[in-house]
């Protein structure tokens, strides 16, 4: 396991948190449970958290799997910068985020998980990971010499290595000159 | 033959929506019991139909855990699978499709852990409240019930002041509750596809915080918070005549003071045999880890495959199947799949091994295969194996004409079922159903497969010996082709033998049609039963699909063709 990527999985289970967060806010809420405003306060953090954490980082080698349409909050994260590169601001964060959450019963699974989450960013920022946007490939365009130029003579037309080198040839096309003199034998 | 078809089509649907029958009726009717129970009535008063949400969903979660375990039994499947007695195809490879049901199953957990914890937040927040001095009367003399000595309590939230954090902190319910979500949650998100591909070993190792999971569930219900009337008590007090006379209770009277009690733990009853089942499970992984594999051979195919011969007590195999290996030198945790590629007549059992990643470049390495250098027997890393796991191949002999199709690295099971059909040919021609194979292999580029190549070779040179040409008839379809390919493959056209692979049979370039194939097989079997075997992506399994529909006659007597979905 020396080789894994922490943040990738801190991303998963911050992403988790985030929605248990606003899925907790909003039974308290709906509920009117005592103390309920910490559940609206738990469905901002958890949508916060959510915003963030949709982005999937760039892992450090080999391909990575963007999650559906997430090149839009990408490009909002990215404005960030080191804010939201850093793993330690990111760690802090989610920590802070998570203890008003803490003091209601329908958040606090929100919180413990979001805790965890700081936790394995910790763990991904001490490493020195941090998070890249994914860069989209351009577009592969056919090359020029890729396509093939149709034959420019009519049939019958002598075979492809014939037809190539006029094209190569700059002393231009014609009939064929014999490196060693030719005589034929019919006197 | 045919109900066995139908069957195997139908067999997933019918399990899934068995399963999700079981539930929903385990559901319903546990919502309708604790919503009508007469001992359950000032439980009701208090907490309203969350009770019974609470109730049947725990229910549903008690049925799903107890099932979770077993498609997860490797050896067990293994077990059931050799000793299944109707309709051995069909069944069987509905045991391939454990890992499906086992998330199914994993998703079934979530959404009844949802229902349940959403429920029991609301239960926590009416009992709080109906402490307050704002409840409703009847709820507030039922609170106050347990504060007398002879009293037993109905609501576990005894004072308005308790917070409820520290209120569910302090009860084994609330504390296990919140451990059993906090593992599954780990579990979920290191589950992930995503997570699966990228790290197998975090997933693996972060999957047996389930351990944790099934101690906690089977003390969570110690606490029997959740009370309903003793029956004694509901002999004794008549409840649609006592409600409204709660100002009256006494210890005699027609309203005796009513006593409650809560139900014992009954979650570990559930699952306390699949738990057993597993730990047998792993105490088999780890004896056939300890089970000695002796490495025969090991040769080098050209385009960096490796060819594993070994050996192993009471292996028994079909073909088909696949094994799992380990090598301690490199990593103890990860077990990979491959399919075996020998038949089950040789004494010896075989893989080829692609490197394709870390694992399969980390054993071509301690294989030494890289250096080409002479490896002493005793210098060889350990390997571990376990298996044979998956469907096998054998109902390609049931039938009197099959068609075997594999694509790209789909080759490999087929290599199995070759070899294995050669020799059942060689033994007892007379005993064999199977009268004619019609085997198509379609790749990209034939180099990755000269191994797949000389056998056919060997197989060509052997059925010519024998005068047994008819028997198999093979289409090699290479489809990634250029056209310096093409010219050199044009000006050697006359010869023989093809001159890509060197057999009789003259490879193809592009993609097979269909259509011809079919119309030709149909044409040449006008009144048989065709078993049509594929492995390989999933669109050619569709249009392989499309084409059987479309060339079974509808005349019964009539050639059919029947699509056997591939799990191999």
């Amino acid at each position: 396991m020396g080789q894994i990527e922490w943040a990738m999985w801190a991303n998963e289970q911050a992403l988790a948190s985030g929605l248990i967060l606003i899925a907790g806010g909003i039974v308290a809420t709906a509920g009117r449970f005592a103390q309920w405003y910490f559940g609206a306060y738990s469905i901002v953090a958890g949508a916060l958290v959510c915003l963030l954490e949709y982005p999937r980082g760039r892992r450090s080698k080999g391909s990575t799997m963007e999650r559906c349409g997430q090149k839009y909050l990408a490009a909002v994260v990215k404005l960030f910068g080191p804010l939201t590169r850093n793993y330690y601001v990111r760690a802090v964060l989610h920590l802070l985020l998570s203890v008003p959450a803490g003091f209601l019963l329908a958040t606090i699974l929100g919180t413990v998980c979001l805790v965890i989450a700081s936790g394995i960013y910790l763990l991904a920022a001490v490493r020195g990971e941090q998070w890249m946007a994914i860069e989209s490939k351009p577009k592969e365009r056919p090359q020029a010499e890729d396509i093939k130029q149709p034959p420019s003579n009519p049939p019958p037309r002598p075979p492809v290595e014939a037809r190539k080198k006029p094209s190569e040839d700059e002393a231009a096309g014609g009939p064929q000159v014999n490196p060693i003199p030719v005589t034929d034998e019919v006197v | 033959m045919m109900e066995c078809w139908i069957l195997n089509e139908t067999l997933s649907i019918i399990v899934v929506l068995s399963w999700l029958g079981m539930n929903l009726f385990l559901f319903i009717d546990t919502f309708c019991w604790y919503e009508e129970e007469k001992s359950f009535f000032y439980t009701r008063v208090i907490l309203g139909s969350t009770l019974a949400w609470a109730r049947a969903s725990a229910l549903c979660l008690n049925f799903n855990c107890m099932l979770i375990l077993l498609p997860v039994s490797r050896n067990l499947i293994s077990f059931v699978r050799g000793t299944s007695m109707c309709c051995k195809g069909p069944w069987r490879r509905q045991l391939d499709k454990n890992l499906k049901f086992h998330k199914l199953v994993a998703y079934g957990i979530a959404v009844n852990a949802t229902i349940h914890t959403v429920a029991h937040l609301f239960n926590l927040e009416r009992f709080h409240v109906s402490q307050s001095e704002d409840a409703p009367a009847l709820a507030a003399a039922l609170s106050q019930l347990g504060n007398a000595p002879n009293e037993s309590y109905l609501n576990p939230v005894r004072t308005l002041h308790t917070n409820t954090i520290v209120g569910l902190l302090t009860t084994t319910a609330g504390i296990t509750g919140l451990v059993i979500s906090l593992a599954l949650i780990l579990i979920m998100t290191s589950s992930t596809e995503f997570i699966r591909q990228y790290s197998y070993e975090l997933f693996w190792c972060t999957h047996h915080v389930f351990i944790i999971f099934f101690i906690s569930l089977a003390i969570h219900g110690l606490g029997r918070i959740i009370r309903g009337q003793t029956p004694e008590s509901v002999l004794l007090h008549n409840v649609t005549f006592c409600r409204d006379r709660y100002a009256e209770w006494q210890a005699v009277g027609p309203c005796p003071v009513p006593q409650f009690s809560g139900q014992e733990p009954s979650a570990w009853k559930w699952f306390l045999g699949p738990v057993f089942v597993y730990a047998c499970e792993r105490i088999i992984r780890f004896w056939r880890f300890q089970q000695e594999v002796v490495i025969t051979k090991v040769i080098s195919h050209p385009s960096a495959v490796l060819e594993l011969q070994m050996k192993k007590r009471d292996f028994k195999m079909a073909p088909g199947q696949y094994v799992l290996l380990q090598c301690a030198a490199i990593s103890l945790l990860e077990w990979h799949p491959f399919t075996l590629t020998s038949a089950p007549q040789e004494n010896f059992f075989s893989v080829h091994i692609r490197a394709a990643g870390d694992w399969t470049e980390a054993l071509f390495k301690a294989f030494g295969a890289e250096r080409h250098a002479l490896q002493v027997p005793c210098s060889l890393p350990r390997l571990a194996v376990d298996g044979p796991f998956g469907a096998s191949l054998t109902d390609v002999l049931h039938y009197p004409v099959s068609v075997c199709i594999a694509a790209g690295i789909g080759v490999t099971p087929f290599a199995s079922l070759l070899k294995s059909l050669w020799y059942k040919c060689c033994e007892a021609p007379q005993h064999l159903k199977l009268s004619k194979v019609y085997f198509y292999w379609i790749c990209r580029d034939a180099q990755a497969f000269e191994w797949f190549a000389s056998l056919l070779l060997s197989l060509e040179t052997q059925m010519h010996e024998q005068g047994n040409t008819h028997f198999l008839s093979y289409h090699i379809f290479l489809t990634g082709w250029d056209e310096n390919q093409a010219i050199h493959i044009a000006l050697h056209w006359d010869e023989n033998t093809d001159v890509i692979t060197g057999l009789k049979q003259k490879t193809f370039y592009g993609r097979p049609n269909w259509n011809n194939e079919f119309k030709e097989i149909a044409y040449s079997h006008p009144s048989s039963s065709i078993g049509v075997f594929f492995c390989g992506p999933k669109a050619l399994s569709k249009t392989l699909q499309k084409m059987c529909r479309l060339y079974s006659s509808a005349d019964p007597r009539g050639v059919h063709f029947y699509y056997n979905n591939d799990s191999f």
